[in-house]
């Protein structure tokens, strides 16, 4: 799913004659979705519904400058995620690091799933890299995504997630698009580590005993 | 080192794997991209590679969506109920 154009509209003024009864029913459309990344971003289901409530306060305020109801989640959810990132932003003490410098020091050698699974020689005869997809679960990726540092978490979610192409994104988060592709480079990687780690820890990696127990 | 030649360039698998993301992510260019498929027309390794990590990719996408509780669904039905009131009483002074 790609939302090209609708995470950076520019405002600029929709025809108001009725905002409320369309703006309703959309918000209570799009609601789900907005509570998928507002819980993902926060972790905490009681943060998300509030990060989500602010986030429509917000969005009314400035209702009048949305170009097209069309582009409304996407504007919603750029919203939603500089609401995030300020909080996180001001929240960083003198002693603690950064929202963005903890990403300038990140670095780590890259770490690949398919890498880490695939048996060339296998052939035709077995697909561990496929059948490690097969098995895992939507707690086991909604638990790979919570672990990762905020920094990251953030352009996984709206590039992987939600689909926002990479412009939108460094528009949305105020940085250079060749941030966005390292950020996102270096989430996805981390996010594949972690989905390692726990199948090992569980005993689930292809050719362990444990695998079939699942 | 890619070799060029009749105006395609014939990607290594390390330069095709290196354009994966962006390839599945929809963020080349039409020529970058014909590069990539070329190579995963020819490249079984990549050609798996590519078959996995669109198919991660699409799983993450199922998390595009949070069941919402009816406590919440009315908190923010009452949310916009109060801007359309007050949206109203702006409107009437």
């Amino acid at each position: 799913m790609r939302q090209m154009s609708s995470l950076t509209t520019t405002p600029e003024h929709v025809d108001s004659s009725e905002p409320a009864p369309w703006f309703g029913e959309e918000v209570q459309r799009l609601l789900p979705k907005l509570l998928a990344t507002a819980v993902r971003l926060t972790r905490n289901s009681t943060e998300a519904e509030d990060l989500v409530a602010d986030t429509l306060v917000k969005a009314w305020g400035r209702l009048d400058t949305l170009r097209d109801r069309a582009a409304l989640h996407g504007w919603l959810s750029r919203i939603l995620t500089n609401t995030f990132v300020s909080g996180r932003r001001s929240g960083s003490s003198r002693t603690e690091r950064s929202f963005d410098e903890l990403a300038e020091d990140e670095e780590g050698k890259s770490f690949s799933l398919f890498e880490r699974l695939h048996q060339p020689f296998l052939l035709w005869q077995a697909n561990p890299e496929q059948q490690f997809l097969d098995r895992l679960l939507r707690e086991d990726l909604v638990r790979a995504i919570d672990a990762l540092p905020d920094v990251y978490r953030v352009v996984v979610l709206l590039v992987d997630v939600q689909g926002f192409a990479y412009q939108e994104v460094a528009d949305s988060l105020s940085i250079p698009i060749g941030t966005v592709r390292s950020r996102l480079a270096r989430g996805r990687s981390l996010l594949q580590e972690a989905l390692w780690k726990h199948a090992v820890d569980a005993g689930l990696e292809p050719g362990s005993d444990a695998r079939s127990s699942r | 080192m890619s070799v060029s030649g009749a105006d395609e360039t014939v990607l290594t698998c390390e330069q095709a794997i290196r354009l994966l993301a962006a390839y599945l992510d929809l963020e080349l260019d039409p020529s970058s991209r014909g590069d990539v498929e070329r190579h995963l027309s020819i490249c079984r390794s990549c050609y798996s590679r590519h078959e996995f990590e669109k198919r991660l990719k699409a799983q993450l996408a199922q998390l595009d969506e949070e069941q919402v509780s009816p406590g919440f669904q009315e908190r923010i039905h009452g949310l916009v109920a109060r801007f359309s009131a007050a949206r109203t009483a702006h409107d009437t002074d």
